[in-house]
């Protein structure tokens, strides 16, 4: 099977320019692209838009001062934020008064669907979730609709320039294994950006992982990163 | 009643809500303390919206299973699978969700109202933690059940319309607080239980909305 290129954090985060839209994988950084984000704060890429659950954490497991994309936000270098829950840093709901960063919240549902419709080469989706919120108002909202007497939000795909997946296995081919709860976003996200970057924690031969363990397929990995050990 | 003693309280009778097997989503906090007030018997598929069905208790640190950096909560506490459980990703994880396949969810209120109106995610111009997976839960599980303290440094959260941006509507089925369990019901809420501590005209006060007190009011207390 043919192989991927295989870059360095650093090479990966170069091919990022300003004001690209990036979809970031993990969950409070479980699952994240943690050394190619690291790499982007050293380089001050800025006007991004970041597509992801949430922003990380301000501080890791072991007491690491900054998780994930939080630096990045807290590095001024976040122009819009599509996420979920922002709970865990303070700084986005702050830099949203300020009105230096713009945030759109969206239900975890819903966004996870977005992303898979966009991937899945859909024009949209059908939820009950939102009816009667402010997510009618949401720029992904295009409008209410009636279904057998029950109302629903269509939601707009979401696409990005990038897709940043945070994996624990990837062979030369590109696929990917996720250990515990990193799978998360990273699953959908690897089938709805123009380039899909891999960073994990060891890259493995071919035939690794086994073919019923494969879960983001090599097909749609288009650079790999060797990223960190936890 | 203490102070700390209430959360537990709280969480003893949400605990009498379940029955064996039942698939359940526990919002941060107060009710990640229901598994501990579990009957004999009973054992729970819990849910966790990071992708994990049928999670475990919370490893600590030396456990076999402690593993801080890729099996967390929703909280980004480690957690763990149980045995038997499994991971799976956020999209096929909220169609579950979605596709009313979690029994019931408990979850915390900033407001909810009289006819089962919720709301716990933002607080315009001052707070905006965000939804979280708070609104595919409350819609797509088959119950709903706010657990909270009855009322916010002495202020009423229950209302007979919320005040504050929804998180779903028409979705709880029922308020399990420490002064009394109330159903949310075409005709409006209907006090069920009272704790003994209290009086209805104490729970009334307490309640900005009307309640209708049950024919068979029981005691909360068994």
């Amino acid at each position: 099977m043919a192989k991927k290129p295989v870059l360095t954090a650093a090479e990966a985060a170069k091919m990022i320019p300003d004001g690209a839209s990036i979809m970031c994988g993990g969950f409070l950084a479980c699952g994240q692209a943690r050394a190619i984000v690291k790499e982007l704060v050293k380089l001050g890429t800025k006007d991004l838009t970041l597509i992801a659950n949430d922003c990380g954490r301000a501080v890791g497991p072991k007491g690491e001062e900054f998780f994930g994309i939080a630096e990045l936000v807290h590095n001024h270098q976040v122009k819009r934020l599509i996420a979920t829950h922002v709970g865990m840093t303070p700084e986005v709901g702050q830099q949203s008064t300020e009105g230096t960063l713009i945030v759109n919240l969206l239900p975890q549902g819903t966004l996870a669907e977005c992303i898979r419709a966009d991937g899945a080469g859909l024009g949209g989706v059908l939820t009950p979730v939102g009816v009667d919120t402010l997510i009618e108002e949401s720029p992904f909202c295009r409008g209410k609709r009636t279904i057998d007497g029950k109302e629903y939000l269509e939601m707009a795909p979401i696409h990005a320039d990038f897709a940043l997946l945070g994996a624990y296995k990837c062979d030369e081919a590109g696929n990917c294994w996720y250990k515990g709860t990193m799978r998360n976003f990273n699953v959908v996200m690897a089938t709805a950006a123009d380039t899909v970057i891999a960073e994990c924690e060891y890259i493995v031969p071919v035939g690794e992982i086994e073919p019923e363990n494969v879960h983001t397929y090599g097909m749609c990995v288009d650079y790999i990163v060797e990223g960190d050990r936890k | 009643m203490e102070k700390s003693e209430i959360k537990g309280f709280i969480a003893k009778r949400c605990a009498k809500e379940l029955k064996n097997g039942d698939v359940v989503n526990l919002g941060i906090g107060l009710p990640t303390m229901i598994p501990a007030y579990l009957p004999e018997g009973v054992e729970l598929i819990i849910h966790a919206e990071l992708g994990i069905v049928g999670a475990g208790a919370p490893p600590k640190e030396g456990d076999a299973n402690y593993d801080p950096y890729h099996v967390v909560d929703a909280g980004g506490s480690p957690a763990s699978a149980a045995f038997g459980g499994g991971f799976i990703d956020s999209a096929s994880n909220f169609g579950l969700i979605r596709g009313g396949h979690v029994d019931a969810c408990f979850l915390g209120a900033l407001e909810v109202d009289v006819e089962g109106n919720l709301a716990n995610w933002i607080i315009p111009g001052k707070k905006m933690p965000g939804m979280g997976g708070a609104m595919d839960l409350c819609v797509g599980a088959r119950q709903c059940i706010v657990c909270m303290e009855h009322t916010a440094k002495g202020n009423p959260k229950i209302f007979e319309h919320c005040r504050l941006p929804l998180t779903a509507s028409h979705c709880v089925n029922k308020i399990i607080t420490e002064m009394c369990v109330l159903e949310v019901t075409e005709n409006g809420l209907v006090m069920t239980e009272i704790n003994p501590e209290f009086t209805v005209e104490q729970v009334k006060a307490a309640t900005a909305a009307p309640i209708t007190v049950a024919e068979n009011l029981k005691s909360m207390i068994d």
